[in-house]
């Protein structure tokens, strides 16, 4: 090495030395504060429901209020299922979002191995297609799709919140399949033909079971969309038995009430209970979450 | 047979070429996402465009009534500029405490503490809950006597304000709550992961040349980050104007129509009156809009976005 070079190692070597100095010290102390300030704000809500869910009626609207109540009254997490069909709600939601998320991912798995692998006309304006529809808001199609699905009859059925998943399976979810893709080496696709394998066989026997990560993430995704939608289930759907759980907290909500009997803490209950299957997922699967949204942050 | 059976096969083989192979079966892989796009995307949107045109309430056909809708909507729908105005309040508000905020958490996140996981995790869970407990749980926790907010207030001697219940403080109450499910959600795991691509070099040059920390933030963080910012803009500013069910649930748009934003608006009439060429028509205002902002902000990349791959001097 010239001196100019061992100059530069030497500055780089205390340059390194100097932003790590930045470990320990009073900046850093301030750094922890922040961080634990701000995890107490973001789970303090969490704490109040929690709480409150464990209250009786007459603890609910006691004042001033405590975070906790003295004795934890469990049987509000039972008597929710009674007071409104949440076990009807918890049904209508798991088909819709199992069987819609069984469709995201077939779909969206087609479509990306068909954009990644093969070479057709104006694939690539297809693709920008695919990508423009992202921008798309709901609520511009909202209204004829409604009334596609109410000439269809399938109004106040869970078909309309299925159905359209099988259809390509939402464009978020064919970038990022056929991202993962075209990282795949062709080489093992050529290797598979050269055996007489035709490109289904490809797909099923090469390329899926090597794209696990991005099928899971792609499943999580959908599943935490489909659990969690509103708008939707609230033009699609009427007859309470049909309702998912969002539809159905929210019938809880405005459900007369006629014994006048406070209720705050059963809803807290039920949002909470409503919120749970997603929070097992998360804990279960953390690092697909992440994955799953880093994924879709690189621009393709 | 007149032709010989090798006569045929080879009239057959030259005509599917490996390319037209390749590309007849690409068009079949994705042809499930070709029709989910013209019945569901394109079709819905010419439908829709074609409905503005008329006044159509399901029970009789449509009937054509030329620009009337859209007449009144720009000159006599008082609720269309109220609901705009609301909804341009409420996402101008969450896009720039929210997009900042993200940012800023995910910096912290990035500064290698000790228990960083554990941090990053109590930021992500709020995101995860669903928008209608979010909003029964805050409801909650607004409620000017019994909730969390106001008796946390009064124990520092503070007398809160109504929240929800009052036409000042609804739409802030809303961005809140917005915040808390938020700031430390997708938006923030995006921004982390940008932060970390940053090329560690960059600081040590920065750092050789004299720069403290604000100086390499400012030099180094945030022009490398810019693409994943606007990245966040666009769909930040897409997905805050659509805000609709927070409103529908917390406050049915109220109080005073204080949160009556422009996606109930479309929803009311379309839904509740009944009224679907007209809601078609604010439909597509919307999506005029939005279109808009987005070409804008497109156009606008080319000022402060920088990235890596053009930068040859």
């Amino acid at each position: 090495m010239n001196v100019a070079q061992q100059r530069l190692t030497t500055a780089r070597r205390g340059a390194r030395a100097g932003l790590e100095a930045r470990l320990i010290g009073p900046g850093r102390l301030l750094l922890y504060a922040i961080a634990l300030i701000a995890a107490t704000l973001f789970m303090l809500p969490f704490l109040w429901t929690v709480g409150s869910s464990l209250k009786t009626s007459v603890e609910i609207r006691q004042f001033p209020p405590a975070m906790f109540p003295a004795v934890l009254r469990f049987q509000n997490y039972a008597d929710i299922w009674h007071v409104v069909p949440l076990g009807t709600f918890f049904w209508n939601s798991a088909q819709v979002t199992l069987l819609a998320m069984v469709g995201q991912v077939c779909s969206a798995t087609l479509v990306a191995y068909g954009f990644s692998r093969f070479r057709f006309p104006f694939r690539d304006t297809l693709f920008l297609l695919v990508i423009s529809t992202i921008l798309l808001p709901r609520e511009v199609v909202l209204i004829p799709t409604f009334l596609i699905f109410k000439f269809l009859g399938w109004l106040d059925t869970l078909r309309p919140l299925i159905v359209p998943s099988f259809f390509g399976g939402g464009a978020f979810y064919i970038f990022l399949l056929r991202q993962f893709f075209l990282a795949l080496p062709r080489e093992l696709d050529e290797a598979a033909k050269i055996d007489g394998a035709n490109s289904l066989q490809i797909l099923l026997r090469i390329l899926l079971p090597l794209a696990r990560p991005a099928l899971a993430t792609t499943a999580i995704f959908s599943f935490l969309g489909h659990w969690n939608d509103f708008l939707e289930p609230l033009i699609y759907l009427n007859s309470p038995q049909n309702f998912t759980v969002a539809l159905g907290l929210r019938y809880f909500q405005t459900l007369p009430n006629e014994a006048q009997e406070p209720r705050e803490q059963l809803l807290m209950a039920a949002s909470l209970v409503v919120t749970a299957p997603i929070l097992i997922i998360f804990f279960a699967a953390q690092r697909y979450f992440v994955q799953g949204i880093v994924m879709s942050g690189i621009k393709g | 047979m007149a032709t010989t059976p090798t006569q045929s096969v080879i009239t057959r083989r030259r005509w599917l070429t490996p390319a037209r192979r390749e590309a007849f079966e690409g068009l079949l892989y994705i042809s499930p996402w070709i029709l989910g796009f013209l019945i569901f995307a394109a079709g819905p949107m010419i439908a829709s465009l074609a409905l503005s045109f008329t006044q159509y309430n399901i029970l009789k056909p449509p009937t054509f009534i030329g620009l009337e809708n859209y007449s009144v909507v720009f000159a006599r729908d008082r609720l269309f500029y109220q609901s705009l105005t609301r909804t341009a309040y409420y996402a101008v508000a969450i896009v720039t405490v929210g997009v900042t905020g993200s940012l800023l958490l995910a910096v912290l996140l990035n500064q290698k503490l000790r228990g960083t996981v554990a941090f990053r995790t109590m930021f992500f869970v709020p995101s995860l809950t669903p928008i209608v407990a979010s909003a029964l749980l805050w409801g909650w926790i607004f409620h000017p006597e019994l909730g969390l907010l106001n008796n946390g207030l009064a124990l520092v001697g503070i007398k809160g304000p109504g929240w929800l219940t009052t036409t000042e403080w609804a739409i802030p109450s809303l961005v809140i709550m917005a915040l808390w499910g938020g700031l430390g959600g997708g938006r923030m795991i995006i921004f982390l992961a940008g932060l970390q691509g940053v090329p560690q070099e960059l600081y040590e040059a920065a750092a050789i040349d004299g720069a403290g920390v604000w100086a390499r933030f400012r030099n180094v963080t945030l022009p490398m980050i810019t693409p994943t910012i606007f990245f966040n803009l666009v769909l930040g500013i897409i997905g805050s104007f659509s805000v609709f069910t927070v409103a529908y649930v917390a406050t049915q748009g109220g109080p005073a129509r204080a949160t009556y934003f422009y996606v109930y608006h479309i929803f009311n009439r379309g839904f509740a009156d009944s009224d679907m060429g007209y809601a078609s028509a604010l439909a597509w205002v919307f999506f005029a809009i939005l279109l808009f902002f987005t070409a804008v902000q497109f156009h606008l990349q080319r000022y402060w976005v920088y990235y890596e791959s053009e930068e040859r001097q």
